[in-house]
C-alpha cells in the first residue's frame, strides 16, 4: 500500500505535551518537513526557547540546545559562529522573543547574523499562565490585563516584523498564520526559503507565524482560528516585509 | 624555545586562551579589562577566529553557552558590574554542564562603585552569583606570568570537568606590565566531546544541551552528579603557595596582588625580628583547606588580608576552625593596603594574642 502520510523524519515519534488545539504541532510540522525536504537535519542545530516549547529539543531529531529566557539569538550566535556551515534556527514564542529577548532579537537581525528564527506570535503568555505578552492586543484580556490591555496601563503592542525589516542584517522577514489550510501551505513555504537564505550565506532570516492560545485564550479550538483571523490580521498583517524576491 | 615579552595582564590573559586554542571570544567593553577585548579583535581574524563584541554581558555569556554546547573553547571576560549581568548565564552554563573561562577584573562596588581594583567579588565568584547549587573552579593569580599560565589552565580544567572556570584578577594585576615567559607549545589538553552539538551527521541519536530537568526525582540525580564533581575537584585541583609558614608568629592569608603586598610586609617583619608567613590561595574554590589544617596550631594567629569588607576571612576561620583566633583586615572602595598598615596590625595582634 502506498504511504501517504507519515511524520517527517526531522520529528520523533512522540505524543507532544502542547493543549489541545495549541498550534505549536502544527509548527513543529512545517519546520520538521522543511528540514527533510532540505535534506539537512544532520547539519542542523537548533535552540529552543523558555516558555510553552522549552523542551522542543525533545521533538525535533536534530542535534539541539536549550537556551535561557529570550537568549536563543544569542546562544545561536555563538552556535553559528563555530559552525558556519551548519544550519542553525531558533523557535522563540512572543513573551521570548518581544520582550526578555529584544535586545537578542534586535542585534542578531543587526549584525546579520546567518541564523533562522521561527518567531510564534499567539499574543499571550502560555506556559505561566496567560499574561499579557508585548503583543497582546489593545482590549484583550489576560490574567495580567484582567480588564483588557489598556493604553495608558500597558503601551501598544509590538509588530516585531515590521521593526526588524528596519535592520539591514535582516534580509528575509516575513509574517504568516496558521489558521487554516491555505495559509499552513503558505507558512510553510515561507520557513523553507527562510532556511534557504541562512543556507545561501544572506543574513539573518525570520518568520513571524500568528499562533492560537486555546487554554489561556479561553476559547474553543475553533473559535481560537476565527479570533485570530478575525483580531489578530488586523493588527498583524500577513505578507512579505523583506526578501520576496531574493533568489535562494 | 619561547620568548619573553613585557605584557599587560590583561593581555598575557587573551594570549594565554589563544595559545589554549581558544578561537571564540564574546565581550562588551567595561574598564578595567577592555584590553582583552582589544587584543582578541585584532587576533582573532588572523586566526581565523571569532571575535564578537556582544550587545550585552547577558548575551556575550548566551554566545560562550552556545559555542562551548558545540564543544569550541569559548571565552568572555568583564568586571564586577558585568559579571553580575552574566549571571544568569553561568548558572544555566552549571547545570548544563558546558566548559568555558570566564575572566572577572575586580573592581571596587558595589553599584557601579569605582573603576579601581578590589576583592570584593569572592563570595559572588566562591559561592555562587547566580542561582542554585553550583560552583565555579576560581583561579586567583598574582603576577602577570600566572595570569597567562593559568588561562590555560582554566581552559584544560573547564574541559576535563565540563565545568566554568573562572579567573579572578583586580585592576591592578589587569593592568600591570611584567615580563612574560610564553612557551612555543603550552601544555593544551584536547578533550573529546562527544556531547556537543556538532550537527547529528544523520550518525548518532541527536544531541542536547539543557539545564532543565522538569521532574524533581531527575533533577536531584543531576545534582547530585554535579555535587560529585565539585568534590573530586576539591581532591584534586587545588593550588595553594605556602610560604614561610614553618614556626611563624602569625600566618597571612591573601590572594591575588595582595599576596604581592604581604610578601612584602614578611621582609619587612623579619627585619623586627616577626616570623610572619604566607598561605596564599591560588584556588579559592577549591579552597586550600588541608593546607590551613596543616598549620592550624604554628602560629599564634591568623590574618586575611583582602580588598574587601572581609570574605575570603569567612572560609579561613572554617578551615582553622576555633583553633586559632583569625584576624582580619581590609581596605575597600578601591583602596590598597599598604605594608605599613598590615605591619602594624600584625604588631596589635601580636601584642593582643601575648607575644
Amino acid at each position: 500500500m502506498a504511504t501517504v502520510f507519515k511524520k517527517p523524519h526531522a520529528l520523533k515519534d512522540l505524543s507532544m505535551h502542547y493543549c489541545p488545539g495549541c498550534t505549536h504541532g502544527v509548527i513543529h510540522r512545517l519546520v520538521a518537513e522543511v528540514i527533510d525536504e532540505l535534506g539537512i537535519e544532520g547539519s542542523t542545530i537548533g535552540v529552543s526557547p523558555v516558555g510553552c516549547t522549552y523542551n522542543n529539543y525533545e521533538y525535533f531529531n536534530c542535534d539541539m540546545q536549550q537556551a535561557a529566557h529570550g537568549r536563543a539569538p544569542a546562544v545561536a550566535t555563538g552556535i553559528k559562529r563555530v559552525f558556519p556551515e551548519n544550519t542553525v534556527f531558533t523557535y522563540q514564542g512572543d513573551g521570548d522573543l518581544a520582550a526578555i529577548g529584544t535586545a537578542e532579537i534586535v542585534h542578531a537581525a543587526a549584525r546579520g547574523e546567518k541564523i533562522t528564527t521561527i518567531f510564534v506570535n499567539n499574543a499571550i503568555y502560555g506556559m505561566t499562565g496567560g499574561q499579557m505578552a508585548p503583543t497582546t492586543l489593545l482590549g484583550q484580556v489576560t490574567t495580567t490585563t484582567p480588564f483588557g490591555r489598556s493604553i495608558e496601563a500597558n503601551g501598544f503592542p509590538i509588530n516585531v516584523s515590521e521593526m526588524l525589516s528596519t535592520l539591514e542584517g535582516a534580509v528575509f522577514v516575513e509574517r504568516v498564520s496558521v489558521h487554516d489550510i491555505k495559509n499552513i501551505m503558505n507558512a510553510k513555504r515561507a520557513i523553507k526559503k527562510a532556511f534557504q537564505v541562512q543556507m545561501k550565506g544572506l543574513g539573518f532570516s525570520i518568520v513571524e507565524i500568528l499562533s492560537t492560545c486555546p487554554t489561556n485564550w479561553g476559547l474553543h479550538p475553533v473559535d481560537s482560528m476565527k479570533w485570530l483571523e478575525q483580531n489578530m490580521l488586523p493588527k498583524y498583517p500577513l505578507g512579505n516585509f523583506k526578501g520576496k524576491d531574493l533568489e535562494v | 624555545m619561547g620568548q619573553k615579552k613585557l605584557m599587560k595582564g590583561n593581555e598575557a590573559i587573551a594570549e594565554g586562551a589563544l595559545r589554549a586554542g581558544c578561537r571564540h571570544y564574546f565581550g562588551y567593553p567595561i574598564t578595567p579589562q577592555t584590553e582583552i577585548s582589544h587584543y582578541m579583535a585584532k587576533k582573532m581574524p588572523g586566526l581565523k577566529g571569532t571575535f564578537i563584541q556582544a550587545e550585552s554581558e547577558i548575551a556575550a555569556i548566551n554566545m560562550v553557552y552556545g559555542a562551548a554546547g558545540a564543544g569550541a573553547r569559548a571565552m568572555t571576560s568583564s568586571s564586577s558590574p558585568g559579571i553580575s549581568l552574566k549571571q544568569e548565564g553561568i548558572s544555566y552554563m552549571a547545570g548544563a554542564e558546558l566548559p568555558g573561562v570566564i575572566v572577572n577584573i575586580v573592581r571596587s562596588g558595589p553599584g557601579l562603585g569605582g573603576i579601581q581594583p578590589a576583592q570584593s567579588d569572592y563570595f559572588q565568584a566562591v559561592k555562587g552569583g547566580g542561582h542554585g547549587d553550583y560552583k565555579l573552579v576560581v583561579l586567583a593569580p598574582s603576577t602577570v606570568q600566572e595570569l597567562y599560565e593559568l588561562t590555560i589552565e582554566a581552559f584544560n580544567i573547564a574541559d576535563r570537568y565540563r565545568i566554568l572556570t573562572m579567573i579572578l584578577g583586580d585592576g591592578i594585576i589587569g593592568q600591570m606590565m611584567e615580563p612574560v615567559e610564553l612557551k612555543d607549545d603550552e601544555e593544551v589538553q584536547v578533550i573529546e566531546k562527544p556531547w556537543a552539538t556538532t550537527g547529528s551527521g544523520m550518525t548518532r541519536e541527536h544531541n542536547t544541551i539543557t539545564s532543565i530537568y522538569i521532574q524533581p526525582e531527575v533533577l536531584e540525580k543531576h545534582n547530585l552528579k554535579l555535587q560529585a564533581k565539585y568534590k573530586a575537584i576539591e581532591e584534586n585541583e587545588v593550588r595553594v603557595e605556602s610560604y614561610n609558614c614553618e614556626n611563624a608568629d602569625i600566618i597571612l592569608t591573601a590572594y591575588g596582588s595582595v599576596a604581592r603586598i604581604v610578601k612584602n610586609v614578611i621582609k619587612m617583619a623579619a627585619k623586627e625580628g616577626i616570623k610572619v608567613g604566607l598561605i596564599r590561595p591560588i584556588t579559592l574554590f577549591p579552597f586550600p583547606k588541608a593546607e590551613f589544617e596543616k598549620y592550624a596550631e604554628v602560629p599564634k594567629a591568623f590574618l586575611s588580608v583582602e580588598m574587601s569588607a572581609g570574605q575570603m576571612v569567612e572560609d579561613v576561620r572554617l578551615c582553622v576552625n576555633g583553633k586559632r583566633n583569625v584576624y582580619f583586615y581590609g581596605r575597600m572602595g578601591g583602596m590598597v593596603p599598604t605594608q605599613i598598615e598590615i605591619l602594624n596590625n600584625i604588631k596589635e595582634i601580636l601584642a593582643k594574642e601575648g607575644k
